[in-house]
């Protein structure tokens, strides 16, 4: 492996697996409980309810730690067009890493759900009861959520392609 | 974006194009695209994209809405026609021992709003051609997690399984040709499903109450009572009404108005609050967790409390109209048995809302009505 030159803060680092891991948990969590009736249902939704707020909480810290500790450059020679997709698919995921716990958060607020994470944590709602409001929400969840993977699937292909073609930095900088 | 990461490192080495780079690494573009190909199908099977056999909550909507001829719109896709109702519930102490639920805990007043309704999934059906009523309640102690039931006046429920109940709503669907269900259909559904002719034949024999305020609720579906000392029992339960029994004869229901059902609650409610006792059904070891099979009527009941309703009032934007009453909203000292129907109705109820809560609906069948103290 090429040893970087520039390479992520430890904190970076654990942030990015740590999230990757749950957002492409809670993605297949959450496609897998919205088409099964099973007794297993029930506990993936529950699961699906803190997992999401898990990442809320993470994605801020997040973006603290990336005002605080830059990301390293991008290689010097990367096509200008791989640069401006690169910094708009990042700054995607933030935004439906944000977006997609908020609006489910506000989704339940305005269905008049009671919001418990962990078994037994009692949220407050976030929106005022509104069946219409829900409508809207749930359907942007689901919308976000699939772009939240197309996203996913685009990030992973690009670490790919700069780990097996170009063979560059970017991979080894983010491990 | 943050400036430093348009700052480019200096190149180890000159890196050639990406189209000079990718032809290359044929072998490399072709196990990225297996890699990304895999996890697409990964997320489509998940989502049962790929197997369309395999029964989700959106098939068993469709397939209601196909059985009563097209959706209603708006409206819920079973239980259309409904009331919102509102009072309280005390509880009493031997229901305390059995459930640490806040419901039970002070002996305090519980605030409960709630629904009545006719099962059939048409929302204007007369009521005299309606033979299934349930009570759906929302207990909110104040400061405590709520808790949310749907309850039927039914001998059980005509199914055990969330298949079965998919496969008499799909026998039940009547054919386009003849309007009318296929008779073999439902003779070759019943022949696999006794439990269903069993329940055919406790719905034949029982005799249906005059109206929603005589009438009683069963949970139909197991639960388990979680006690403070940790035991946990497995129990159903009944609101049992104690107004006293009265029926209609079926020719005097066929001469009452539409709505007769929902009128004579709301009179009755004017007159004062209509109460039930909830009592609970202690299952004995080997009682069948089944939803379709009932338990032997010698088993031990508890007195959990007294359920009062004193308003009564229209659907509207905002009040019961607007809640998913979910069997799985439950609070801590109730508990989801092995029962597999509540886990499918939860997910079910979720389809139903969703949609219509995304329609546009017109008024319910009783609309600008109510009776009794306000909330």
């Amino acid at each position: 492996m090429i040893r970087p030159a520039h390479r992520f803060p430890l904190l970076s680092r654990l942030l990015h697996w740590t999230m990757a891991a749950l957002v492409l948990a809670m993605l297949f969590i959450g496609i897998g409980m919205v088409s099964t009736i099973s007794p297993r249902y029930a506990q993936l939704v529950s699961i699906h309810k803190s997992i999401g707020i898990v990442i809320l909480v993470l994605v801020a810290i997040r973006l603290i730690n990336r005002l605080i500790n830059p990301p390293p450059p991008l290689p010097a020679d990367l096509p200008s067009w791989q640069v401006v997709a690169a910094k708009l698919s990042h700054w995607v995921l933030y935004l439906l890493m944000f977006a997609l716990p908020l609006v489910g958060w506000g989704m339940l607020s305005a269905a008049g759900a009671p919001i418990v994470i962990f078994g037994s944590l009692h949220l407050p709602a976030i929106l005022p009861h509104d069946a219409a409001l829900f409508a809207v929400l749930r359907s942007t969840h689901t919308v976000l959520a699939l772009l939240l993977f197309a996203t996913f699937l685009a990030h992973l292909g690009a670490a790919l392609f700069h780990a097996l073609i170009r063979r560059d930095e970017v991979l080894p900088s983010m491990v | 974006m943050p400036e430093d990461s348009i700052d480019r490192a200096p190149p180890a080495e000159a890196t050639p194009d990406t189209a000079t780079l990718l032809k290359r690494h044929p072998m490399q573009l072709l196990a990225i695209g297996a890699v990304l190909a895999a996890t697409a199908a990964g997320f489509a099977y998940t989502g049962g994209f790929l197997t369309p056999q395999r029964l989700s909550p959106n098939h068993f909507i469709d397939a209601m809405e196909t059985a009563a001829g097209g959706p209603h719109e708006g409206f819920r896709r079973a239980h259309a026609k409904g009331i919102c109702i509102a009072g309280h519930f005390v509880g009493t102490p031997q229901g305390r021992a059995l459930s640490s639920a806040a419901v039970f805990a002070s002996g305090q007043p519980v605030s409960v709003s709630g629904r009545f309704a006719e099962a059939a999934p048409d929302p204007f059906a007369k009521d005299s051609s309606e033979a299934v009523r349930s009570m759906a309640l929302r207990l909110q102690p104040a400061g405590a997690p709520e808790w949310r039931m749907a309850i039927n006046d039914t001998p059980g429920l005509h199914v055990s399984t969330p298949q079965a109940f998919y496969e008499n709503v799909v026998a039940s669907t009547p054919d386009p040709a003849t309007g009318k269900p296929d008779p073999a259909k439902m003779q070759a559904y019943l022949a696999k499903h006794p439990e269903t002719a069993a329940f055919l034949a406790r719905m034949k024999a029982r005799v249906l109450a005059a109206g929603f305020a005589e009438d009683s609720y069963n949970s139909v579906d197991g639960f388990i009572f979680v006690a403070p000392n940790g035991a946990r029992r497995l129990v159903r339960w009944t609101m049992q009404a104690e107004e006293p029994f009265a029926t209609l004869t079926p020719a005097v229901r066929d001469a009452r108005p539409a709505n007769y059902v929902f009128d004579d609650l709301l009179a009755r409610v004017a007159k004062g609050p209509v109460k039930w006792r909830m009592i609970a059904t202690l299952a004995q070891p080997g009682d069948p967790n089944r939803a379709a099979e009932v338990w032997p009527a010698d088993r031990a009941h508890v007195d959990m409390g007294e359920l009062t309703i004193d308003h009564v009032e229209s659907e509207a934007t905002g009040n019961c109209q607007d809640i998913n009453f979910d069997p799985l909203t439950l609070p801590p000292g109730v508990a989801p048995s092995d029962d597999p129907i509540p886990f499918a109705r939860s997910a079910v109820y979720s389809v139903s809302f969703r949609r219509r809560t995304g329609e546009s609906k017109a008024p319910s069948a009783v609309a600008d009505k109510s009776a009794g103290a306000r909330p």
